[in-house]
């Protein structure tokens, strides 16, 4: 599928996403409580097939938390990316996609750990680097530690 | 009594596998539960040297980068450090000479191999075949010899930077691969014969660990680990970056999905990245062996990913960027990072022995869980 | 008094006539039996050290290296500077480990390996006691060695070593039964369990050629269920390294680990003794019946020299497996005995039953 393709059917999936092309890839920017279901339909329809997600990352952009999604088919090799922001950054929820994509399981463990994203209905939301008990989420840009070493 | 011994029967027994163990390959955490000798459930604790790699790029320069990604999968230093010197050139649109690309790739084969081949070490004394071990570094060594001659590294090197390499290789380079080229060829068969046609090793690998395609798939399994499974994941295949697109090479598969075959695949490997190198070391073109850069990179503003493809799976550095000599956050995606999610599936009621054969067939290398 | 290094029959009896002639008969054999502990722990310190130095030189070899080369000429006295070092080793106590158990589990290995020796014939005449039951003997007291090794692994108060002590429970109790069977079947053939006996029955052959295909069966069964049952490589399965760090002697350290170590070694020379002196005719010259010049050229070396040269090979063949093969899975070292080893094996004593019914075996 090209680039026009699948914006036409992103955008059927999910008619308040906003697409454009990057330099990259196709990116999808959502509203966070719309990224399940447009990931699970991306997932099931036959003609998107994104059956692999080989990367997620949190993003602290300042006023509020956010993660990209890259997915790709791995039949159809087209690639994707899908964004969204969580509205909230005093609480931080989203969806997990552990149901979608496996992989997101530790992935998001590792978000949560070092950003402080809460995803629903994870099966095992516990910090996967840091002690139970560290205080504050590293990777987010307001985290101050005495102890930094590269400043 | 009876009831006794059912209670006794339905307890699990806990056990920590780390982090200090012989075959975690490191400081990585594994609580078991057992029911005799067979695998309820593995949990994996990371983090025992997370060391915030990724916290600690956004203050340093591309340039310095370059020296952390290192030491992310230490046994395939150069492959990383690729991804990052590419995202680098993508976003500033630059064209790096031809003769760093086959430089670059040369490195990249050969960092492969001498991890497939640190791989067999541990893979047979996991399997309790020590002798293995020292077959694999025998071999090893002179491909670290050779990245001495011309990096000054044996095991990290910090050899690439974005925009080419930081010194031209050193004069017998290509000699010298070439003999090693003539060299392993011989040898690899004497893999084979102590380990890969052993009955004692291929019934304890074989059908242990299975994961489907799907599975692999799904938890994001790449590399020969993915391969094993039948996934097509080789992003050297599929896109092709540095002179991978202009050699003949064979993506390997299997679709058994067990230890053995991932076991073969990377056995396989070995052999395919001496063919890839055998048909670049010839033609290494004269040139540059790196465009003039400034001493202070700005990335202008966007978003950059790059995919490549390391010795244990798919490596992908995403940088964001402000326009400023940091990056705003960076992002490192490490293969055995999703290749260990996949642990529990394979290992879940197996023995403590096949767990065991199943992490050795994973290849994991802590530094790049934990990053 | 005649010293004669083909026949310490007239020595040993020299020995105990000038000390009947000395002192009561009482005390005679007090003297006795200290000359022979002295001589047996003299000679199991000697055997210990010197198999650790073979070993480690043979993995060497297997491996590129070098192995040991710095303490001595080619390293012969870096066993002693690990036994100094075990020796100068903190003995590290577990908390809530069963003392009495923890502690008298390192004798229990190693006293098992050692009441052995006492019935294995060296050369004629060189023979602490020589029972009309010696092979029954032998594998009666090497079968003890496994009580220590188990309750080493469930006095440590540790996970990993009652693992490795289930496992090696498990492990040795089943291939005590092939150990067993194996050599049954050559008592079969020899009509005696005396060991001085079998020897003496090779005079003309040994065993292993004279047994026809069942003494051939018979050897390599009992040289797979010896290794598993001297706990080696591929069977280490109660050590297990890569899986239960050391298995049972994982919490011990010291002179403690010391003798878990030397055990084994002592243990591994025991089984080749047994094996060169039941299938290889012990201290027995090589003959070939009417080859007379052969054979007297052959009786020229002298026994002690055969035993040892015999024994030295088979341990090698063991070294040889230990640092080739692959460990097992439990599961499959059961299988391997249970379904396949067990029954070939009671399938061979018929076998060799019939043989000497038939009386085809000489």
């Amino acid at each position: 599928m090209n680039n026009e393709q699948l914006t036409a059917k992103i955008l059927s999936f999910e008619p308040s996403a906003e697409v454009k092309e990057g330099h990259q890839y196709l990116t999808a920017t959502v509203a966070s409580d719309k990224v399940h279901a447009l990931a699970k339909n991306l997932r099931g329809s036959k003609d998107t097939n994104f059956d692999y997600l080989f990367c997620l990352t949190g993003m602290d952009y300042g006023d509020s938390l956010g993660v990209i999604y890259h997915l790709e088919s791995t039949n159809l090799k087209h690639q994707l990316v899908i964004k969204t922001v969580c509205p909230d950054k005093e609480k931080p929820v989203l969806d997990t996609l552990c149901d979608i994509w496996r992989t997101t399981e530790f992935l998001e463990r590792e978000v949560f750990d070092l950003f402080g994203i809460n995803f629903n209905n994870h099966p095992d939301m516990r910090r996967i680097f840091l002690e139970e008990d560290w205080v504050g989420h590293p990777l987010r840009k307001d985290y101050s530690d005495n102890n930094i070493i590269v400043k | 009594m009876a009831e006794i011994i059912q209670d006794i029967q339905e307890q699990e027994y806990i056990i920590n596998m780390g982090p200090q163990h012989p075959s975690t390959h490191g400081v990585l955490r594994l609580v078991l539960s057992l029911r005799g000798e067979t695998v309820l459930s593995v949990q994996p604790h990371c983090g025992y040297i997370h060391r915030g790699i990724e916290k600690m790029c956004e203050r340093l320069t591309y340039q310095q980068i370059i020296h952390l990604t290192d030491r992310l999968d230490y046994l395939s230093a150069h492959i990383n450090n690729h991804a990052v010197c590419m995202a680098v050139e993508t976003a500033l649109g630059i064209e790096i000479p031809e003769r760093v690309k086959y430089i670059r790739t040369i490195m990249d084969e050969l960092a492969r191999i001498a991890s497939h081949q640190l791989w067999w070490c541990s893979f047979g004394m996991d399997l309790g075949a020590l002798t293995a071990f020292f077959y694999g570094l025998r071999d090893r060594e002179p491909i670290l010899d050779i990245f001495e001659e011309s990096t000054g590294g044996r095991l990290i090197q910090s050899y690439y930077t974005p925009g080419g390499l930081m010194k031209d290789i050193h004069p017998d380079f290509q000699k010298r691969v070439k003999d090693y080229i003539i060299y392993f060829r011989k040898k690899i068969g004497e893999y084979d014969q102590l380990l890969s046609g052993n009955v004692i090793m291929n019934q304890r690998t074989q059908g242990i660990g299975k994961l489907t395609k799907e599975e692999a798939i799904s938890f994001g399994v790449t590399g020969p680990s993915g391969r094993g499974s039948g996934f097509e994941c080789d992003v050297r295949k599929h896109r092709p970056y540095g002179m991978y697109g202009k050699v003949e090479f064979k993506e390997i598969l299997r679709s058994e999905g067990d230890a053995f075959a991932r076991y073969m695949v990377r056995m396989d490997e070995m052999r395919e990245s001496l063919n890839i190198i055998e048909q670049l070391i010839d033609n290494i073109p004269a040139g540059d062996f790196t465009v003039k850069m400034k001493p202070v990179i700005k990335l202008p503003e966007g978003e950059y990913y790059q995919r490549v493809e390391a010795a244990r799976g798919e490596f992908g550095v995403f940088i964001s960027s402000k326009g400023e000599k940091y990056p705003y956050r960076i992002k490192l995606r490490s293969p055995n990072f999703s290749n260990l999610s996949a642990l529990h599936t394979m290992a879940n009621g197996q023995k403590i022995a096949d767990l065991v054969a199943i992490g050795a067939s994973l290849d994991y290398v802590i530094p790049d869980i934990d990053r | 008094m005649e010293f004669n290094i083909y026949d310490f029959t007239s020595f040993t009896k020299w020995i105990d006539e000038s000390l009947n002639a000395a002192m009561s008969p009482f005390w005679v054999m007090i003297t006795e039996m200290a000359i022979i502990g002295v001589a047996i722990l003299a000679f199991y310190a000697l055997v210990g050290l010197f198999l650790v130095y073979a070993e480690r030189k043979v993995c060497a070899f297997m491996q590129n290296r070098v192995g040991p080369n710095r303490v001595g000429p080619f390293g012969i006295f870096q066993t002693i500077a690990d036994l100094l070092k075990l020796l100068m080793k903190e003995l590290v106590y577990i908390k809530n480990a069963d003392k009495l158990l923890f502690n008298i589990a390192p004798f229990i290995v190693i006293t098992a390996s050692f009441l052995a020796i006492a019935a294995i014939p060296f050369a004629r005449g060189l023979h602490a006691i020589d029972f009309n039951i010696g092979i029954f003997y032998v594998v009666a007291v090497s079968s003890l060695g496994v009580i220590g090794i188990l309750l080493a692994g469930w006095s440590s108060n540790s996970k990993y070593s009652l693992i490795g002590a289930m496992r090696s429970g498990a492990q040795i109790v089943s291939y005590e039964l092939s150990v067993g069977l194996s050599l049954i079947t050559m008592v079969v053939l020899a009509g005696s369990m005396q060991l001085s006996t079998i020897v003496e029955a090779q005079a003309n052959g040994w065993f292993i050629f004279t047994g026809h295909v069942p003494a051939v069966i018979a050897f390599v069964i009992f040289l797979i269920a010896s290794t598993a049952e001297t706990n080696r490589g591929p069977f280490d399965l109660a050590e297990a390294e890569s899986e239960l760090t050391a298995g049972f002697h994982t919490e011990y350290s010291g002179i403690r680990f010391a003798f878990f170590f030397l055990a084994e070694y002592m243990n591994m020379f025991i089984v080749a003794s047994i094996a060169a002196t039941v299938f290889w005719g012990g201290w027995m010259p090589f003959h070939v019946p009417g080859w007379e010049g052969f054979n007297t050229v052959m009786d020229y070396i002298p026994p002690f020299i055969w035993y040892i040269g015999k024994t030295a090979v088979i341990i090698f063949i063991l070294m040889l497996f230990k640092w080739t093969f692959p460990r097992l899975r439990i599961d499959q070292l059961l299988t391997l005995e249970w379904k396949y080893l067990l029954p070939i094996n009671l399938f061979n004593v018929v076998l060799m039953a019939f043989i000497v019914l038939m009386g085809w075996h000489w």
